[in-house]
């Protein structure tokens, strides 16, 4: 089936063809449209899941571990400082390896208050112990949350999955999308079995009780491992999903890189346009590729360290600021992927596109320019930059 | 930097005059089409009656491009008194057009659109959406005049789409279906091309 759909819309049709058991749901700003249009699949009984309405993310969150804790599928949807509400939740639901997916649409955090699209919510939750994984338009999200319940379900991983897509860019933006059927996406999925859960009543046991420092630590190296064991997880599902849908996916999307010399490390819907000035750059005799990345969580070092490895210069973009004053986040984790290799490429980190800064093909070839330049030259500085800002001349 | 094969749109309205709607609407249809399409507003801060931008790419080739469009084939204005305030042909391709929703002419709009010497086109969607519909919704005889203008839809299956999408989009008041397509059928009619 193909129509057009935007990103909400397609994620809130997964949501309706899992038909969780719960949904915890804070259905007003700044939460998505997501719950609004599960809200009509209620009320029609389309789906027979319990939708409970809360004050805040923070229960949003709550409901969802308690359901789940309890043996249900739960789901929810949020973006922004709504996820910023979330964060101590996050930890629960992980360290209690509570597979919840959670739709996250990417939405700077305040302030200055914005509501347009960046990746600062979601990086700031990536030390959570959940699984990200990022879509570069509405097929991809609609695909990636097919694909959590697969994931984290699964019992050497049972970790909650971020599923996230760009604020308004993805999730405002009408696109054609291919939909599968319904019972396709239902025995794709399976039910969910959980070993132990509240409700069973032959194994009663706590769940999230004060743990002490003898066991704390066993337990977040089981949360540890279980996030290693994820990547192989991911490419299983993703494996299972293409023999469904035709639809093929990695830890990241390699792009041209095959003999690429200059490439881009960058995720989301700033691929998308990447790849159209990829395009042209080949056209014009540039080895030119890119690399997205499609899970953030668990990061894949030794993956991305191989497929970066023949390039001479690379330029990693970050599209949250980060405040380490030494590069964004995607930066940190691919330079110290990259510090195994013998012979490793040039690395900048250019962060870009704060705020929903709008990121157009010339951006692209311009970063393109200062990598070839860094090609020949080897001269790096400024290691980490900022682009699309205006200078002071011109907001005066 | 769209391919020759891909028409670019953009959309000038104001907060709840259903610039973004007219947008969403063409994407739509232009799916059930069968071509590639994009419809995407631009947010700013939400206001009524405050500008809003909005996009359409349609083609025939899956766009990977998610930015905003610069260099727009086409461009409508649904609200003419943002021509005093917003550069409305800014980028707009030599050979497109832009059209307007007013009552005057394109030769009376020609000077008020700061050296633009390509095809301007106006509509006066107002008259149109109040004698039809008896209220001033300009959004769907603009999206008539763009698709006549543009000719990036053919006009009878344009037509047959639209029927069917009111259809769903006023299933409970079904009174609209008619008046909605006398519209759009009434403003492919009276588009004037200058």
């Amino acid at each position: 089936m193909s129509k057009p759909l935007s990103g909400n819309e397609a994620v809130a049709y997964a949501m309706k063809q899992i038909n969780p058991d719960v949904m915890g749901a804070f259905p007003i700003t700044p939460s998505t449209e997501i719950p609004e249009y599960f809200a009509n699949y209620v009320a029609n009984g389309e789906v027979n899941t319990e939708y409970v309405t809360v004050e805040s993310e923070h229960s949003s969150m709550s409901v969802c571990i308690a359901a789940q804790a309890a043996g249900a599928r739960a789901v929810s949807a949020t973006s922004s400082c709504g996820l910023a509400l979330m964060y101590e939740l996050l930890y629960v639901a992980a360290s209690c390896r509570l597979p919840i997916a959670l739709a996250c649409v990417n939405r700077a955090l305040s302030g200055p208050i914005n509501i347009n699209h960046d990746y600062s919510d979601s990086m700031g939750a990536r030390d959570s112990g959940w699984l990200q994984i990022y879509a570069e338009n509405n097929q991809e999200a609609y695909d990636n949350f097919l694909m959590a319940m697969p994931i984290g379900e699964t019992p050497n991983v049972r970790l909650p999955v971020m599923c996230c897509m760009d604020g308004f860019i993805t999730s405002h933006a009408v696109e054609n999308i291919e939909l599968l059927e319904t019972d396709v996406v239902r025995k794709f999925i399976g039910e969910y079995n959980p070993e132990n859960y509240l409700l069973k009543k032959e194994n009663p046991l706590a769940v999230g009780p004060y743990d002490v420092s003898p066991y704390y630590m066993e337990h977040k190296v089981q949360e540890a491992e279980a996030m290693k064991v994820a990547k192989a997880r991911i490419l299983e599902v993703a494996a299972e999903f293409e023999s469904i849908s035709g639809r093929r996916y990695g830890l990241f999307e390699e792009y041209r890189m095959e003999d690429a010399e200059l490439g881009l490390v960058l995720m989301g819907s700033s691929a998308g346009t990447a790849k159209a000035a990829v395009d042209k750059l080949r056209e014009d005799g540039v080895k030119a590729g890119l690399v997205k990345i499609r899970v953030f969580r668990p990061f894949p070092g030794e993956e991305l360290a191989r497929a970066l490895a023949g390039a001479k210069a690379i330029a990693v973009m970050d599209k949250s600021e980060g405040f380490s004053a030494n590069g964004g986040p995607l930066f940190a984790e691919t330079r110290s992927a990259l510090y195994d290799l013998k012979v490793r490429p040039y690395l900048i980190d250019i962060v870009y596109g704060l705020g929903g800064r709008d990121f157009k093909t010339e951006d692209v070839e311009k970063v393109f320019g200062r990598l070839a330049d860094i090609a020949v030259t080897g001269e790096t500085y400024p290691v980490y930059s900022h682009m699309g800002q205006r200078s002071k001349e011109e907001t005066a | 930097m769209a391919t020759n094969d891909m028409v670019e749109i953009r959309w000038h309205g104001r907060g709840g005059q259903g610039a973004k709607m007219a947008c969403m609407l063409l994407a739509d249809v232009a799916g059930l089409e069968g071509k590639f399409v994009q419809g995407f507003p631009e947010y700013g801060p939400e206001r009524m009656g405050a500008p809003i931008t909005a996009y359409n790419r349609i083609s025939e080739k899956r766009c990977n491009i998610h930015s905003n469009i610069y260099y727009p084939d086409y461009v409508a204005v649904v609200d003419e008194t943002l021509l005093d305030s917003i550069d409305v042909t800014r980028g707009l391709k030599e050979g497109g057009a832009i059209i307007i929703n007013t009552p005057s002419s394109p030769q009376e709009m020609r000077p008020r659109l700061q050296g633009w010497t390509g095809k301007v086109c106006t509509i006066d969607a107002r008259r149109i959406s109040e004698e039809i519909l008896g209220t001033n919704f300009p959004n769907t005889p603009m999206l008539g005049a763009m698709v006549k203008v543009s000719g990036v839809l053919e006009t009878g299956r344009f037509l047959a789409n639209m029927e069917e999408s009111f259809k769903h989009k006023f299933a409970a008041k079904p009174q609209l279906i008619a008046g909605n397509m006398a519209t759009l059928k009434k403003s492919m009619e009276e588009v004037q091309v200058g």
